[in-house]
């Protein structure tokens, strides 16, 4: 604690002398806590991602070999109707799958504060349960579930007349995808929006509750503003990971190949490019693009979120 | 909902990559043309090859071959064979082409499917093994398994198994729609395929809507000649002729008349469909008996195998689903030695015998096919039926020139995309052909290829 104090006046008052070697060290002890983490940040991801994007400037051949293509790459995504049809998907993952997910997570999130719920602990272990499942796992058991003539849901559907839909087919497969992940991510959300609630202050709504406020009144008007930055938080996480869908459309496609095409999604379109069609260049443009419509999307949907709390 | 690990792992597979090309200081193609065609190596540098210690890599992903390979080393004690296994199929090519591109690595000796040959060939990454004495074993094996291997008269690698085309079918099943014999003729099978339908409620067969393998097979069976490639620069691209057509109209058909499923195969429920009667049928390969049996081992005693139904019952044809070869890599050092372990076990009737009996491989080779020990067998679980001897009659009729294109992973992977999407919804196949003679010409055309169509 008195080093603390020591920092703090050398902060304000630098001279040279015994203090300011006090800080030398402390300046190259941070750095020493920091250069591992620095190491395998630029050696796993900096140069890496450098050098996809020096790969994506360039175009191989199985005949001609590597030669440079400038931004050709680039325009060919722009107009790659695979590509696109494959946003388009996820886009259309993200305006049914997220709301559904977070709306769910956020009741759960608020009946467990609730109080009322008996069990909670042992309720909200469970609701998080399935996030701590590998998402290959889950994939590969839902896989299962959805099967046609031996999976569960359709005999069980089957048993009580209500036909025995294909989930795997053409149409539905996106929906039985959006089931799966809002199944894995439900209680990672629920958490994030739990604990954000916890934090509330309680004089405030036990002000409300002696004023007659009732508890959807509380929750609508008290607890949801409260845990406004918890919310966009998960909203943020959750477009990013709509963009980056792999595991399901990966392992869906062993048991559903012509439902899901191998450019169903543009994170699976990129794989497929790099390691089917050896591609490498052009997949690196792909996942550039990709890369990039995600952190626009991500900043639009901030900034009018901070836009709406300032008018507001 | 933060699934960042495939990216990352791209960037990661990436990233390897670049550090692996770096350390080598090695880039993309220089690794490549180490074929040294100075005439033909004589007995005596053989006979020398194989009595210096040596240490040859084998990746294969051929289950116990390790017996095989102890046979081989017993007869050459001098060399060692270090067998491994780095993946099934794809990743086992991305491996050895990754390995290659690097420069070091590669193993001495590779499994590889015959239609993949090709796309090692583009990259010349297969030693050419005339000089080695490749070309005299041609008597020895199946004619059009032989073609498979040899390319502008270079002999690429040495056969291991194949997969000639029969029909697979259930004997109560069958019997119940009032049908006693398999039918000969495609028409005859269009026919038993309603009756089956209409009595017993399965359906002939199952031709997977994801299978290219086995479409292709029926292609070849017909006479189609859907790929081509000099070995050079210029491709052949013909996926869509009249009688690829004439095929899958025929399939059309059936599909939209709901006789035959399209359903997905080797997946759960395709296996529970053979072992519950929903097929009555497989339009399998040779190697289809034995994996039959272990897959409906309940339904054992009511299968029969015969040959595939015939477009012109006067000249009986078949084609190929499957198999594969063992290729010596161009950057080999031993390359004798690597040859004449892939030649010996290959061709070696104590280890052909081997593969048949144990590993239940499909001989390419003649020591084998001719073999009664091996024609003879009766099988239980096809009623006492003595089924090697009918593939072997099948083997006998299967076309023997048919090629394939140097990027097979694109046109299997586009398969599914383009025809594959047409035979689940059940539509229109012929467009469906004409979207993946498009694919694969676009593909071929951006590949730098000459294509003709």
């Amino acid at each position: 604690m008195s080093t603390q104090a020591v920092a703090g006046t050398a902060t304000r008052r630098p001279r040279p002398g015994g203090a300011s070697t006090t800080k030398k060290k402390q300046w190259r002890a941070a750095y020493l806590f920091v250069i591992p983490f620095f190491l395998v940040f630029v050696t796993m991801l900096i140069v890496p991602l450098f050098y996809s994007g020096y790969l994506s400037f360039f175009a191989t051949r199985l005949v001609g070999g590597t030669s440079f293509a400038g931004v050709e790459n680039y325009v060919k995504t722009f107009t790659d109707p695979l590509f696109l049809a494959g946003l388009g998907r996820t886009a259309l993952f993200l305006v049914i799958q997220v709301p559904i997910m977070l709306g769910l997570a956020l009741f759960f999130a608020l009946a467990l504060d609730s109080g009322r719920v008996r069990g909670a602990k042992v309720l909200r272990l469970l609701f998080f349960v399935p996030y701590a499942i590998p998402g290959v796992v889950a994939t590969l058991m839902w896989g299962y579930l959805y099967g046609q003539d031996f999976g569960p849901i359709d005999q069980v559907l089957g048993f009580l007349g209500l036909g025995q839909p294909n989930l795997l087919s053409d149409s539905n497969v996106l929906g039985s995808m959006m089931n799966i992940v809002t199944w894995e991510f439900v209680g990672y959300n629920m958490i994030i929006m739990y604990s954000a609630l916890r934090s509330i202050p309680a004089e405030l709504f036990e002000a409300a509750e002696i004023d007659g406020a009732s508890q959807f009144r509380v929750a609508w008007s008290i607890k949801i503003p409260a845990i406004r930055p918890a919310i966009l938080l998960t909203v943020i996480f959750s477009i990013i990971g709509s963009f980056q869908l792999f595991n399901e459309p990966s392992l869906l496609r062993n048991i559903a190949p012509n439902a899901i095409n191998s450019s169903y999604t543009p994170n699976f379109y990129a794989y497929n490019l790099a390691f089917v069609n050896q591609d490498v260049n052009y997949a690196a443009a792909v996942a550039f693009i990709l890369g990039i419509v995600i952190m626009i999307v991500s900043y639009v949907v901030q900034l009018t979120t901070q836009r709406r709390e300032r008018l507001g | 909902m933060r699934k960042r690990a495939p990216r990352t792992a791209l960037a990661l597979g990436v990233g390897l990559l670049t550090t692996a090309l770096l350390l080598t200081g090695c880039t993309p193609g220089t690794s490549t043309g180490g074929t040294t065609t100075t005439g033909t190596v004589s007995q005596a540098d053989i006979d020398k090859a194989m009595k210096t210690p040596t240490t040859l890599t084998f990746w294969t992903w051929v289950p116990d071959i390790q017996n095989e390979v102890d046979l081989f080393e017993k007869a050459y004690p001098a060399i060692k064979v270090k067998v491994e296994n780095v993946g099934q199929g794809a990743p086992h090519y991305t491996k050895i082409r990754t390995a290659l591109k690097a420069g070091t690595g590669a193993p001495d000796v590779a499994q590889i499917e015959y239609q993949y040959i090709s796309s090692f060939n583009v990259t010349k990454s297969l030693a050419d093994l005339t000089p080695y004495g490749g070309a005299k074993l041609k008597s020895d094996y199946v004619p059009w398994v032989w073609n498979q291997v040899v390319q502008n008269g270079q002999v690429l690698a040495i056969p291991q198994d194949s997969g000639p085309m029969g029909n697979l079918y259930r004997t109560d099943i069958l019997k119940k729609a009032g049908i006693t014999t398999p039918p000969a003729t495609w028409d005859e099978y269009a026919t038993d395929a309603a009756l089956v339908k209409q009595k017993t409620g399965s359906y002939i067969s199952d031709v997977a809507s994801s299978q290219a393998g086995q479409w292709l097979g029926l292609l070849w069976q017909a006479g189609a000649k859907p790929f081509g490639y000099d070995g050079k620069k210029g491709v052949t691209v013909d996926v869509n002729s009249a009688k690829a057509k004439q095929v899958v109209s025929y399939w059309e058909k059936l599909i939209k008349a709901d006789l035959v499923s399209t359903d997905p195969d080797f997946t759960d429920a395709w296996y529970q469909g053979l072992a519950k009667g929903k097929y009555a049928g497989w339009l399998t390969a040779a190697w289809g008996p034995i994996f039959l049996q272990g897959t409906a081992k309940n339904t054992s005693g009511l299968w029969a195998a015969a040959p595939l139904p015939q477009w012109d019952a006067s000249a009986p044809a078949s084609g190929n689903w499957g198999g594969s070869s063992d290729a010596v890599l161009a950057t080999s050092k031993n390359k004798i030695a690597a040859y004449e372990f892939a030649k010996w076990i290959n061709n070696d009737k104590s280890s052909t015998s081997l593969f048949a009996s144990k590993q239940f491989l499909w001989p390419t080779a003649n020591n084998v096919l001719t073999d009664s020990a091996f024609t003879d067998t009766k099988s239980a679980f096809y009623g006492g039926q003595q089924v090697n001897k009918t593939f072997s009659d099948i083997s006998n009729t299967v076309d023997t020139k048919f090629e394939w294109l140097p990027y097979m992973d694109f046109a299997y992977s586009s398969f599914t995309d383009t025809i594959g999407k047409q035979i689940a919804s059940k539509g229109d196949l012929s467009a469906g052909l004409d979207a993946w003679q498009k694919a694969l010409v676009d593909y071929g055309t951006q590949q730098g290829f000459t294509v003709n169509k």
